[in-house]
């Protein structure tokens, strides 16, 4: 039996890490000078109380929603995908080359091209970290860390020459043709005379991630594919006797993980700017880490995760108008959200699992009396020397 | 290229590496203990935001580079807490750090001194100025050597000549005490360390305590010395990164680390001269392309191709005693 319920493990703790990263955030708010419940106030009102506020909201938890997957996915065969930003940047740059060179006649042509585009600059970009780690061992964590400089100077260099329009002063391509332009929440949810989600950058994208979320659920719990994954996350060793190519799983997680994190673009680039920009990811890829972690690496986590980082985004824009806070309060929030629900897990886990080890043994005296049920992988928890034997 | 831009290219050289240098000695020291520190720039972005703040508040560099160093270790004891007491992932931790310093250096600093997330221009009494050797100025007319020593060796702040003699240093430590024996092998093999009665928990402690203590002086030197006047949010843009690249080029060794370091200081130079390039080669070379070097380089390191990088066995897995 394991320590704890299960609803214990997936909602109680990472509630737990949340509120006590929450209050850490409070505490700063506090120090600064400013009253952390109207700060509160100010940030979820910003964040969802008009179409406005959701348009954008829901605009970065796409954003999220990929970048988390991509890191979720990772996660699953234990490794730690830190090169989301880097392959989202190159997701960027392989719908820029395919809607700037290409000609689509449709829409709903340029958006499946895009996205196979990006997919695959993304997936291109986590390939060589993943071949270095699957053959030679070097750890993916410091290649793929590289790897974001790598891209972020690539772009940078592009952007200033070979793919920067004669005549212009910005660091970005040329505007997109019109053909690629994908439906916006605006055009899509105004009808007659209202108008929905105003100048707000939400798309269909959104719908793009949560088909992304459903499909990660289904290839990690429901396909062989996702079976050796999760295998090999749980044990290198035991997957490897299984005769699970420990080679093929690195290669093809990354991939896969590198394909999700492209797949950001197609929110961004192609939904929102609709030319590639310098910097367009914006800490995206960092942001997934805390999305997996808060999402345990589930694709219902990570989107409910998602939606609370694309409030916590959006609301910590407000902050700085409303208050003068700088947005970079949203970082430290999105530190200590990593740090207590990733780092010291522990720290929240160890007294949540010895208060449920506490009820069960008041409990265990009721129960009917019969042979002992532990399981036969588990050790019996030593009894408490201090107490009198029953 | 004549021989004053290469002497102006070695001092500047010599300047950039010194911060990396720390930074790099700061992780050496973590990972061979079996510490993994992707915290570095965090480390050292607090300290420079602290090191210039209290330099401007009291006049004082030697006050700011005290408290600098007294955030790192702050930063420091969260990895560490985070890390060694409650066995939580090393990588995560550190990813964590970065972004609490990215994020808490702004809004203090926008809070303090409401600059834009900056701190006020340190005067030349605030900060580390640069020192010239003794007999600098005698020397000076000896050929070569001369104006190596007066141009290149001479004319830094303290905090330089502090990180050269950080290598040698932490050299002696790991290699010739007894305390330096213990951290390697707790890096190796923790359960031998602690089979032989040592506590493999304050070893470590330790070790990421001398982490943030370097981490702190490279904080100071890049924002309290001589030519830099302030701190400006992300002022270590990368730098901590670049020192965790260097590490893995140096293999993990203090006087590799030396070279290492330098060789990255040189590329950095290099980034601000785009000019010489034009001269020597007749080649536009990207100022761009030029800082993902050291990336490019480390990620060839780690490819095999120049000697394999073998790093402490025990790096990044938290200790669990027997029970």
């Amino acid at each position: 039996m394991d320590r704890m319920p299960r609803w214990a493990d997936l909602i109680l703790v990472p509630l737990i890490s949340i509120l006590l990263a929450g209050l850490i955030s409070g505490v700063v708010i506090l120090a600064i000078g400013e009253n952390p419940l109207r700060a509160l106030g100010i940030m979820v009102s910003g964040a969802v109380g008009s179409t406005y506020a959701w348009g954008y909201t829901l605009y970065y938890a796409t954003n999220f929603i990929f970048t988390g997957l991509a890191v979720a996915v990772a996660m699953h065969a234990r490794l730690f995908n830190i090169g989301a930003e880097g392959q989202a940047t190159w997701g960027g740059l392989g719908i820029a080359l395919v809607a700037l060179y290409l000609p689509w006649p449709h829409w709903t042509l340029a958006m499946l091209g895009s996205a196979v585009a990006a997919a695959l600059f993304g997936a291109a970009w986590a390939a060589i970290p993943a071949l270095l780690q699957a053959r030679r061992g070097s750890h993916i964590v410091i290649t793929t860390i590289m790897f974001n400089f790598i891209a972020a100077a690539l772009l940078n260099w592009l952007l200033v020459g070979p793919l920067k329009p004669a005549g212009t002063m910005e660091t970005a391509t040329a505007p997109f043709p019109p053909a690629t332009h994908i439906p916006s929440f605006r055009d899509m949810f105004s009808f007659g005379e209202t108008i929905l989600f105003r100048s707000t950058p939400a798309n269909i994208a959104f719908f793009v991630a949560v088909a992304a979320c459903v499909a990660v659920w289904w290839l990690i719990w429901r396909t062989r594919l996702g079976y050796e994954i999760r295998a090999f996350g749980h044990s290198e060793g035991a997957a490897r006797y299984a005769g699970i190519d420990a080679t093929r799983i690195i290669m093809v997680t990354m991939l896969i993980s590198g394909g999700l994190a492209g797949l950001m673009a197609v929110n961004n680039t192609l939904g929102y700017s609709e030319r590639l920009i310098l910097n367009a990811v914006e800490g995206a890829g960092f942001i997934g880490i805390a999305v997996a972690l808060m999402g345990r690496a589930h694709p219902f986590g990570v989107f409910l995760a998602s939606i609370l980082f694309g409030i916590l985004y959006q609301g910590g824009g407000e902050l700085q108008f409303a208050l003068g806070i700088p947005r970079e309060m949203i970082l430290v929030i999105q530190a200590l959200v990593i740090l207590f629900t990733g780092a010291l897990d522990n720290m929240v886990r160890m007294p949540v699992e010895m208060i449920f080890a506490e009820r069960r043994r008041a409990r265990a005296p009721i129960a009917a009396p019969g042979p002992a049920r532990s399981s036969p992988g588990h050790m019996t928890p030593p009894s408490d020397p201090g107490k009198p034997a029953e | 290229m004549d021989w004053t831009t290469i002497l102006l290219l070695l001092d500047s050289t010599l300047r950039t590496a010194s911060p990396l240098l720390l930074a790099c000695l700061a992780g050496l020291f973590s990972e061979r203990a079996g510490i993994f520190d992707i915290g570095l720039e965090g480390k050292m972005l607090v300290s420079a935001f602290l090191a210039a703040g209290f330099a401007y508040a009291t006049g004082s560099a030697w006050l700011g580079l005290l408290v600098g160093i007294a955030g790192a270790l702050l930063l420091s004891a969260v990895h560490g807490l985070a890390s060694i007491t409650f066995r939580g992932n090393q990588l995560i931790s550190g990813v964590a750090i970065n972004f609490l310093a990215a994020g808490l250096t702004v809004v203090i600093a926008e809070r303090w001194f409401r600059q834009g997330g900056r701190t006020p221009q340190l005067d030349s009494g605030s900060r580390f100025t640069e020192i010239t050797l003794p007999l600098a100025e005698t020397i000076r007319p000896v050929p070569v050597l001369g104006p190596i020593y007066a141009q290149v060796v001479s004319g830094h702040t303290i905090l330089v000549y502090a990180a050269l003699l950080a290598v040698p240093l932490s050299w002696w430590v790991l290699f010739r005490t007894r305390f330096g024996l213990r951290l390697r092998a707790v890096g190796e093999n923790p359960a031998a360390v602690d089979t032989a009665g040592v506590s493999v928990a304050r070893l470590r402690y330790a070790a990421v305590a001398i982490a943030g203590l370097l981490c702190g002086i490279a904080g100071a030197q890049l924002s309290t010395a001589e030519p830099a006047a302030g701190f400006v949010r992300d002022m270590t843009a990368g730098r901590g990164y670049i020192a965790l690249a260097a590490l893995i080029f140096a293999k993990w060794r203090p006087w590799a680390a030396l070279w290492a370091c330098l060789l990255f200081g040189f590329f950095q130079a290099l980034e601000a001269r785009p000019d010489i390039f034009v001269r020597l080669f007749d080649l536009r070379v990207p100022s761009a392309l030029l800082s993902a070097l050291p990336y490019v380089l480390t990620v060839i390191i780690l490819a095999g191709f120049v000697g394999r990088a073998i790093p402490p066995r025990a790096g990044g897995q938290p200790y669990v005693k027997e029970r």
